[in-house]
């Protein structure tokens, strides 16, 4: 920074023979400052304020009527009743890793499996490339009402093309059943997080020096081998890129479950409960802000290791 | 994250939209045309010297609206035409989208809410009376009261006893059916349980679903819960438990829950995961003989079919109430506590529960039935008048679980308890127990 600045100063048609960076011009010292609060003010008033705020009210009972005075500090109650009698807690916890995990160990390594296929120049590869992104381009709102016109137990596509007789004359309910419908929503949201992983890790693979996998080929390496100790390494950078949004779509998952059936029966996640407890009339804001901290929490594991993987980079 | 929400949880703006979406198909462009021309020339065509001189003296009373599609927005302005032509008050509407207008009602009536606003009978308006966002309005109910049943002016006090709510129309919930269906197979209309039971069985064997039931947006089941509550503790027994006065997990609500069971292999198939719109589908394809829901089911049927849908009042299970209750949800108005043109609002207030208001907003949009008992029910449809019969026959109106108890409570407790019934049916006591768990903490907060 410092660097930048005096470069600037220099730069700037500043009449003054270059010494020091830390010797500044009146207008330098402002943009400074404009610099460094403005970003300060936004970060503070929209990510550091409404954090604090919602753990401090995740003490209280307020419910939105009569200004936060009326609120009464309740100490951990919220936590306790939400762990203890709310049922929808736990099933939520378990939807949110059942999402992390069929991402990471499904949905990803097939978005690295398309985007190493198609970097082989095969025919067609742009083709390819464009149907497989096509679901990217769909928010999940969209997305929430194809679930249903393909999985509606009468209507759906999916019931009907199975027949009734191969059903037994019985519905498959697939957005109903609470053991089914997760995995019928993962379905087509692995659908569209494979073309998003797909576009990150061809872009990678393009970047990738070709003559690293040339060494790896005339060093005797077969396929699978080379990806794995000369390609995958390679890209390591875009790994965490890919890890990072991988982790960040399965605990921001809200719009597809909420459009299907609101986030209930098998398909409650931790934000559609945020969101229950919180929007609407007569709101549990002190209560719906106790489980946005348990999100915030578990939101943190992720990023704490992410960071210390890259600082740890960084130092070697 | 709140821009994608679907429409609402609440059957009644549920089967609004749906409905006036269609009718704006139907109308098109023609029928906001001629609104916007009548409103126009209304204001022109009146004489002028009068109205001048009356708008000089009264004043102006804003309106918070959320009649935000076209029908009932339509009707409102015919409404308010009137009632500036009668009085000289200027009425200042304020339209917000439905939805919206519902999910931010508490920050509304905290900040700059308009003199009157439209909303919902039941503890859903008696929660805000309580929180003092109201103001009472019993001087108007002096000229009100001879106007309405013993039930509408019950449904429109507060807890405290005073009035805070103008009713303004209403509709039933009821078993509906196809006439011809019934006549064809030869089925009759049940009066009790086991007659209904009967009559499952033989639908069953005759290869109908007995009842549609669809309960994928979590409001429908609330319906069936209500109907039985009401038929096997009573009135007042169902209220109470909706306002936290008694418990969940006492051998009454779990007898509601026992006599539910018997129901559940007449229902249609994968019910969890069907709207009521598809459930409408199977009522009218004629795969369904009966369907519990509310008058709205008949925006998904049309000409011959809809004159060929009617409903019967839910079987009756303990004598000793008999069929005397069932669900019509009111819809009407509230002054906030903040008006700043009392006078103007109160006469706002008294012109809208008379029968010329109900006249002019039932003329327009015809889906529900007058609160008003001296309102023209000359140009009822069939439904509509065996509905206000209906209604009018009853001794006690629930206005349905969302808007008899706390919303919180209904939407995050109530919706997955229910759910959870209907996917075990056979833990009644674990169930009830976790609702009474949850009742405690929401209601003792």
């Amino acid at each position: 920074m410092a660097i930048d600045v005096a470069a600037r100063a220099g730069a700037g048609g500043v009449r003054r023979p270059r010494r020091r960076a830390v010797r500044l011009s009146a207008g330098d010292r402002v943009a400074i400052a404009v610099m460094v609060v403005v970003p300060l003010l936004v970060v503070g008033g929209l990510i550091w304020f409404p954090t604090v705020a919602s753990i401090l009210l995740s003490f209280t009972n307020w419910d939105g009527i009569g200004g936060v005075t009326t609120a009464h500090w309740i100490g951990a109650e919220n936590y306790r009743q939400i762990a203890t009698i709310y049922p929808p807690f736990w099933p939520a916890v378990k939807h949110n890793l059942i999402w992390l995990g069929f991402l990471t160990f499904v949905a990803t390594p097939f978005g690295l499996f398309l985007a190493y296929q198609l970097d082989k120049r095969i025919r067609g590869t742009r083709l390819y490339q464009s149907i497989f992104f096509l679901p990217v381009v769909l928010s999940f709102a969209i997305i929430g009402f194809i679930v249903q016109l393909v999985y509606s137990p009468t209507q759906g596509l999916v019931n009907n093309i199975i027949g009734d007789p191969a059903r037994g004359g019985h519905v498959i309910d697939w957005l109903g059943d609470p053991s089914l419908n997760l995995w019928a929503v993962l379905v087509l949201v692995g659908w569209r997080h494979a073309g998003y992983i797909m576009v990150l890790y061809l872009a990678g693979l393009k970047a990738l020096d070709p003559s690293l996998r040339e060494a790896a080929a005339i060093d005797g390496a077969g396929e699978w081998h080379a990806f794995r100790t000369v390609v995958f390494p390679a890209l390591r950078p875009i790994n965490i890129v890919i890890v990072v949004v991988t982790v960040i779509e399965a605990l921001r998952a809200f719009d597809i479950v909420y459009i299907v059936n609101r986030g209930r029966n098998g398909l409650e996640l931790l934000s559609v409960l945020v969101t229950d407890n919180i929007i609407g009339e007569a709101s549990r804001i002190g209560y719906g802000s106790a489980i946005a901290v348990i999100l915030i929490v578990i939101s943190i594991v992720p990023i704490v290791v992410f960071v210390w993987n890259s600082f740890q980079e960084r130092q070697t | 994250m709140a821009d994608a929400r679907p429409p609402s949880s609440d059957p009644a703006e549920a089967g609004r939209s749906l409905l006036t979406r269609r009718r704006l198909l139907v109308t098109g462009a023609a029928g906001a045309a001629a609104a916007y021309g009548a409103t126009a020339s209304g204001a022109a065509g009146r004489g002028l010297s009068s109205s001048l001189l009356r708008a000089l003296t009264a004043g102006t009373v804003t309106f918070g609206s959320n009649a935000s599609d076209p029908v009932p927005k339509k009707a409102y302005a015919n409404v308010f035409k009137a009632f500036t032509k009668k009085t000289g008050i200027k009425v200042a509407v304020n339209t917000v989208d439905h939805n919206t207008f519902q999910e931010q009602i508490n920050s509304y009536l905290q900040g700059r809410p308009q003199d009157v606003f439209t909303w919902f009978a039941g503890y859903r308006m008696q929660f805000f009376a309580q929180k003092g966002l109201l103001t009472p309005i019993d001087d108007v109910w002096a000229t009100l009261k001879p106007q309405f049943s013993p039930a509408f002016q019950n449904a429109s006090k507060g807890l405290d006893g005073h009035f805070y709510f103008v009713p303004i129309y209403n509709y039933p919930w009821a078993v509906f059916y196809r006439r011809s269906v019934f006549q064809e197979k030869g089925y009759t209309v049940p009066k009790t349980w086991d007659q209904f039971i009967a009559l499952c069985k033989k639908m069953k064997a005759d290869g109908l679903t007995p009842i549609a039931f669809t309960d994928k947006d979590g409001w429908p089941a609330m319906g069936t819960f209500d109907i039985l509550n009401m038929r096997i503790n009573g009135y007042q027994f169902h209220i109470d438990l909706m306002g936290g006065r008694k418990s969940w997990d006492s051998p009454q609500v779990k007898a509601v829950f026992d006599q539910w069971r018997e129901l559940l292999p007449y229902y249609s198939d994968g019910a969890l995961g069907l709207t009521w719109q598809e459930g409408a589908q199977q009522l009218l394809n004629k795969q369904a003989g009966m369907y519990l829901l509310g008058s709205f089911v008949g925006q998904q049927f049309q000409g011959a079919d809809l004159a060929d849908l009617d409903f019967f009042n839910y079987p009756s299970i303990n004598p000793k109430w008999g069929q005397d209750s069932i669900d019509a949800p009111i819809d009407g108005f509230l002054m906030s506590r903040k008006a700043k043109n009392v006078k103007e609002a109160k006469a706002l207030l008294r012109f809208l529960g008379s029968a010329q208001a109900e006249n002019i907003y039932l003329k327009s949009d015809p889906n529900d039935v007058a609160a008003n008992k001296r309102a023209d029910t000359s140009g009822y449809n069939a439904l509509q008048k065996k509905a206000a019969k209906l209604i009018g026959s009853v001794k006690h109106i629930a206005q349905y679980l969302d808007r008899d108890t706390r919303p919180d409570f209904a939407s995050t407790v109530m919706i997955p308890a229910l759910q959870q019934f209907l996917n075990h049916p056979d833990d009644v006591n674990g169930l009830v127990k976790n609702i009474q768990r949850q009742k405690k903490a929401i209601f003792g907060a």
